[in-house]
């Protein structure tokens, strides 16, 4: 990434591209994003369900790799991953590989893993309904928490369509992903970029970054894999569009991702309307219970 | 904990989770779901829940609301209360009513302090409240409302102070008026501050929400009026009593049914039953305030209950949310809905349209 590259001296706008379909989830993102923003531990937990173990983004998890093991008894589905003929091993299990019969022996299964991130949304929510300022837009259009300002006040997490920004609880201001605003201002790339051994997150300028999506996802489709779609490149989307997207091999659902988000602010004039309405009727109510005598 | 063993045998006791079936988009429900999207309106009622609607092991796609029932709960209903008291105590002054008006100033002093308290008490940091003014944002309801409160505070406080102490009667006279100005404000603005969140349960009501909120702070300064003022001037204060819990209780009916899923979080669990409890109260309240408009007792006591009612209903509303957001389903089905037929109504735009579609069509 040039800094300048834009031409107009501002540069140009970053972001993440995670390409889920190379993703071995070793969490060394999660970890990264620990150690550089020193953010604390929240909890060496298991949640009996997956190799997860972080749950999901919060405060204190601002990189969240998801683990989904699927079943594939509808067959003939393309892992998504690797060569194509590759030796499917199945789920751990005391017989040898192939050895079983019927759908649950044959290990027709996959696992899907996915480093989830802040959107950095261009029509972000949570920027436009901080009442303090204290989030705001920073020259490469990624959307940052000033901790010093925020006083706490959590009008963020619920508007956050994606679930990704949080109060955190002994310390009481709203915390999220930077996209390491300390380190692409010297050019570096953030640090979950800069650990993931398999670039399955790729730090870059955006458009570059659609681009190369847009080829990978052809390729992997091409390739066989049906399921392989974007997700959140598309700037006419309900946040239009997010400066942190995905290549998925699922429904975003199954991610925990949301299907169709959309920014919540775009219904705000007409909520606006909608209480100067009310606001109008209670004030001509209350004229009108002063017209009797009593 | 994992509660499955894993035996010779295979995996026993295992989480139903494990086994969903989770194939690729192109095959599992996508005609179910065409079936669905076709002929469906927003706002008509669920009738078939949605089986397949699928989630990330159940967990919520949201974060949490973070905000404490007590605060903010207390903080909607005071500041609902306060504002349409200034209304009635503007118009109780203008028309001679100073026995309705002196108590209706003392409590819109008292319920605004105690929701601005609410609310500085609520953050998590409280000592930084004041950055609440550092900017002005229209895009935050929050930043609006706090603007609003410096505005509206001070008046109520010069009204209820003039009042009491009888100085200054024409800048108390004033205040009275700019505060009743105002107060419509502070009884409807927190209703773009809840809707204006990704919440299905408070985002998806915006259009009666406000309705709702001004309807219930009628109700509730009528019955506040009906618990402190004298018999012979406590007239409109009975009449926005019995109009607010009516509009109150008929426009959050009609705002349950019509939000479809996202109205269902108003019927079920802890919100469902202080949303029946409101209506119980409110319409008791309304109905006491009519038959017992002879009695001081009954007066006091109908008050009282649309007091209640009024409380019940923001904690309803702030519940629902909760729940509303702890459920992926409520998030995650009608966004699947508004996806399905945004495809059937790209599909009869003709096969132009279709084209770019092509590829994903193949999934």
């Amino acid at each position: 990434m040039s800094p300048e590259s834009s031409g107009n001296g501002q540069p140009a706008r970053v972001g993440f591209f995670t390409d889920t379909s190379v993703c071995i989830g070793c969490k060394a993102c999660e970890v990264a994003c620990k150690e550089w923003n020193t953010v604390p531990e929240d909890g060496l937990d298991f949640t009996s369900m997956s190799f997860d173990n972080s749950g999901g983004l919060s405060a204190d998890t601002w990189r969240h790799v998801a683990f989904i093991e699927q079943r594939e008894p509808l067959g003939h589905q393309d892992p998504g991953v690797g060569r194509p003929g590759t030796v499917d091993l199945g789920m751990p299990s005391f017989e040898l590989p192939g050895a079983g019969t019927g759908a649950d022996g044959r290990g027709e299964f996959r696992w899907l893993m996915s480093s989830d991130v802040c959107k950095h949304c261009t029509s972000a929510a949570c920027l436009d309904v901080c009442p303090t300022g204290a989030l705001f837009r920073t020259e490469f259009d990624t959307v940052v928490v000033q901790e010093d300002i925020c006083n706490g006040c959590g009008y963020c997490v619920p508007a956050c369509p994606y679930g990704v920004i949080d109060l955190r609880e002994d310390d009481g201001r709203a915390w999220k992903c930077t996209l390491c605003y300390d380190r692409i201002g010297d050019g570096l790339e953030p640090a979950c970029a800069k650990a993931c051994p398999t670039d399955s997150i790729q730090f870059g300028d955006l458009d570059e970054l659609r681009e190369r999506a847009e080829r990978r996802v052809t390729a992997l489709q091409e390739a066989g894999v049906s399921s392989a779609r974007l997700y959140g490149e598309d700037p006419g989307d309900g946040v239009d569009g997010a400066g942190a997207f995905f290549l998925l091999l699922d429904e975003p659902e199954a991610y925990g991702l949301p299907p169709d988000p959309v920014v919540t602010t775009r219904d705000l004039p007409s909520m606006w309307r909608h209480a100067g309405v009310a606001a109008a009727a209670l004030l001509v109510g209350a004229v009108a219970t002063f017209a009797g005598r009593r | 904990m994992n509660t499955s063993d894993a035996t010779k045998d295979g995996i026993r006791g295992q989480r139903p989770g494990r086994e969903a079936i989770t194939g690729a988009a192109g095959v599992v429900g996508e005609e179910q779901r065409r079936q669905r999207g076709n002929g469906r309106r927003r706002g008509e009622p669920t009738r078939v829940p949605e089986a397949e609607f699928r989630s990330y092991y159940g967990k919520p796609v949201l974060n949490q609301i973070v905000w404490a029932a007590p605060d903010i709960g207390g903080y909607l209903f005071l500041g609902g209360l306060a504002g349409a008291s200034s209304v009635l105590a503007a118009g109780a002054e203008l028309t001679g009513r100073p026995g309705l008006a002196r108590p209706l100033k003392y409590t819109a002093l008292g319920a605004i302090s105690g929701s601005t308290v609410a609310l500085v008490h609520d953050l998590g940091r409280p000592e930084r409240f004041v950055n609440m003014l550092r900017v002005f944002k229209p895009t935050s309801p929050m930043s609006v409302g706090s603007w609003i409160l410096l505005a509206y505070g001070p008046m109520a406080g010069a009204a209820a102070v003039a009042s009491a102490t009888g100085w200054f009667p024409r800048v108390g006279r004033l205040a009275t008026l700019g505060a009743g100005a105002v107060g419509p404000l502070v009884a409807t603005y927190t209703a773009p501050l809840f809707c204006d969140t990704a919440v299905p349960a408070w985002h998806d009501g915006y259009r009666y929400m406000p309705f709702v909120f001004a309807s219930s702070a009628a109700s509730a300064a009528g019955g506040m009026g009906l618990v402190t003022a004298p018999p012979g001037q406590s007239g409109p204060a009975r009449r926005a009593a019995v109009g607010g819990a009516l509009v109150e209780t008929a426009v959050s009916t009609v705002m349950e049914r019509r939000m479809g899923l996202s109205g269902e979080p108003y019927r079920t669990g802890r919100a469902g039953a202080l949303m029946r409890a409101a209506k119980a109260l409110t319409l008791a309240g309304a109905a006491g305030a009519v038959l017992g408009r002879r009695s001081r007792v009954a007066s006091a006591v109908s008050g009282a209950a649309l007091l209640a009612g009024s409380a019940c209903t923001r904690l309803g509303v702030f519940y629902a949310g909760r729940q509303s957001a702890a459920d992926p389903r409520y998030t995650v089905v009608p966004q699947r809905r508004r996806l399905a037929e945004r495809e059937a109504a790209e599909e009869e735009r003709g096969d132009a349209a279709a084209v770019p579609r092509a590829r994903k069509a193949e999934e």
